[in-house]
């Protein structure tokens, strides 16, 4: 790229580059099951979806819900939201209808943009918000005011005059959970998020050609990443729908050549469990990446027998910030237990509870500190101030993460563990209050716990301690099942254990520590 | 076998209903429809049915057979048992 002198601000200016240069539209953009599309045909599906939103109302700053499987609208939707000069806020397609409902009203969504199979859950949130327009894809049941992703985007005349978008507009809401029970949507900006693809671009040392494989949700910033990514390399993307059905996916990527595997522990477990029955070989993937819950060194270094070409890279971070640190893959074995030092051009610091410096070695909250660092929470200025504190310079804010970590005196980070009691599951987090609420609202049940407790495939099971109230009889599955009406499904306790009582603190709370002390394993 | 086929789809629709549904509402699990668009299963819950699968049917389920064509439906699974028990 060095015949560009403007920089690029905004995160879809690239995609209108590649779109406008002869040699570069022809490339791959996305892989959707086989299916390759072009960067031509991205831009091209992508003005015409934000010229059709705009005219459904869609003005700067509004945001659009994408409540999408991974699929090829789903991957036009994120850049035409961005075009029509929008902020996207990504919702798992796992995601049961008042949870969904709650992050609309939340985030006061103007349209809506799904897919038909998940119409049941979206379905009956429509009569109580005339004013949500709605577009999906795929089949959905006819009589209701929803608009066919195909139909707007094929007829559509392509957006005409291009958003008033700055840097410091808002790109993207994306909700996560917190200890309060409720998800708070993260506010990342077109600077906060173009900053963290590029250090993340800079760190992975990848270029134009890769090949970048995503099986993790478009909805979960890990993968959403892998999108911006590419497209900011003009690179290709590619997108399954999961990694449920693992065999396909290796066909897919031996298929499509792919150079990039990003993962999580869950993951590579199952990986290096089906490379134990039959061996599993990738030559040609040159990156492996895990975030989202702790690697295991020794697992780490056996994934060189399925990727013997590839730098493994252990990484941490929190979508408050996108990421925030990573192990040179060169130093796996040096730095063992290490998540590395703070990406290219942030930096990190520990400090005591009090706010004092940390020694080397001794425990301390991690704060970051660099462009990547989130605006804020969407409404919700008092949980900002929690995660938001003054930082060196006057005015300026850094981010507490509230986790503990140890630095060594070469200053390598090593995770210690978290000061709430979210559960880190399959790499998703669950707030235990959220399971908690859903427990409570079933008929019968007096009270519940629910708190994490180890496993080998999950990192964490849930598990929840239930009272349920006199003269009731819910069995562990009846219980399940109505979680099931509420929760995600990997939110769903995968143990339930029906109790007379929970134990208190000397001031009356439940405690999860003696739940979790009292019982074994 | 009609019987023997519709035996084990009566197992695996009573094991995906239990286990993965939590449910005893059969009207939830139509056998053509797909297991991955209703969120019925993910990575974790198709080792779950191929576990089950091996006890139940003293089947052996290869990494390579992990595919939509054979578990992403009741009726696919069904046709894979079928299938592998023949062979067997």
């Amino acid at each position: 790229m060095k015949d560009r002198i403007a920089p690029r601000r905004l995160l879809h200016e690239a995609l209108l580059e590649h779109g406008a240069d002869p040699v570069r539209a022809r490339r791959t953009a996305v892989v959707v099951e086989g299916q390759a599309y072009s960067y031509a045909e991205l831009l091209d599906r992508a003005l015409r979806l934000a010229g059709a939103l705009r005219q459904r109302g869609v003005q700067r700053g509004d945001r659009v819900a994408i409540y999408m499987d991974n699929t090829w609208p789903c991957a036009v939707a994120i850049f035409a939201v961005l075009l029509a000069g929008g902020a996207f806020m990504m919702v798992n397609p796992l995601t049961k209808s008042d949870k969904l409902g709650y992050m609309l009203d939340d985030s006061g969504a103007r349209v809506l943009l799904s897919d038909g199979h998940i119409a049941q859950e979206f379905l009956p949130l429509l009569a109580a918000r005339p004013a949500l327009r709605v577009i999906a894809s795929g089949k959905f049941p006819e009589g209701h005011a929803i608009e066919a992703f195909d139909v707007v985007t094929a007829a559509g005349a392509p957006l005409a005059a291009p958003s008033a978008t700055i840097a410091p507009d808002l790109a993207a809401l994306i909700y996560t959970s917190g200890s309060t029970g409720q998800p708070k949507g993260v506010m990342h900006t077109h600077q906060s998020m173009l900053f963290a693809a590029g250090s993340l671009i800079e760190y992975l040392r990848l270029g134009p050609d890769e090949r970048i494989l995503c099986a993790l949700p478009l909805a979960f910033d890990y993968g959403l990443y892998q999108w911006l990514m590419a497209v900011q390399l003009g690179a290709t993307l590619v997108l399954e729908r999961s990694f449920a059905f693992p065999a396909q996916v290796f066909a897919r990527m031996r298929e499509f050549e792919v150079t990039v595997f990003p993962g999580v522990p869950t993951i590579f477990a199952m990986l290096l469990s089906a490379h134990r029955g039959e061996p599993l070989c990738f030559p040609g993937v040159t990156r492996v990446t895990n975030t989202a819950a702790a690697l295991p060194d020794e697992q780490a270094l056996r994934l060189r027998e399925i990727f013997p070409q590839a730098l493994i890279y252990k990484m941490y971070g929190l979508t408050e910030c996108k990421r925030v640190c990573y192990l040179e893959p060169e130093l796996l074995e040096a730095k063992p237990g290490s998540v590395g030092k703070a990406i290219p051009g942030t930096e990190v610091y520990l400090r005591s509870p009090a706010g004092g410096p940390v020694p080397p070695g001794e425990a301390g909250i991690l704060h970051v500190r660099g462009p990547h660092v989130m605006l804020g929470y969407w409404n919700r200025p008092d949980l900002s101030a929690q995660m938001l504190r003054p930082g060196p310079l006057p005015g300026e804010r850094v981010l507490c993460t509230h986790d503990w970590f140890r630095m060594d005196a070469e200053g390598f980070l090593y995770f210690v563990g978290r000061s709430d009691d979210i559960i880190k599951t399959r790499g998703e987090k669950v707030s235990p209050v959220e399971v908690e609420n859903a427990l409570h609202a079933i008929d019968g049940v007096h009270e519940a716990a629910v708190a994490g407790v180890p496993d080998e495939l999950l990192g964490q099971a849930i598990r929840a301690w239930v009272v349920l109230q006199p003269g009731v009889a819910l069995s562990p599955g009846q219980i399940r099942a109505q979680c099931m009406k509420r929760l995600e499904n990997f939110m769903v306790p995968q143990q339930i254990v029906i109790c007379a009582e929970l134990p208190r603190t000397a001031t009356g709370k439940v405690s999860r520590k003696a739940l979790l002390e009292q019982l074994p394993g | 076998m009609p019987t023997e086929a519709a035996s084990v789809e009566a197992r695996v629709r009573h094991y995906i209903l239990e286990n993965l549904l939590f449910s005893d509402d059969g009207s939830e699990l139509p056998n053509d429809a797909s297991l991955l668009d209703r969120g019925i299963i993910d990575s974790t819950g198709v080792l779950e049915v191929v576990m089950f699968l091996e006890e139940a049917f003293g089947i052996r389920v290869k990494a390579s057979e992990m595919l939509p064509e054979n578990f992403d439906s009741v009726n696919n699974i069904v046709r894979f048992v079928e299938r592998q028990r023949s062979v067997a």
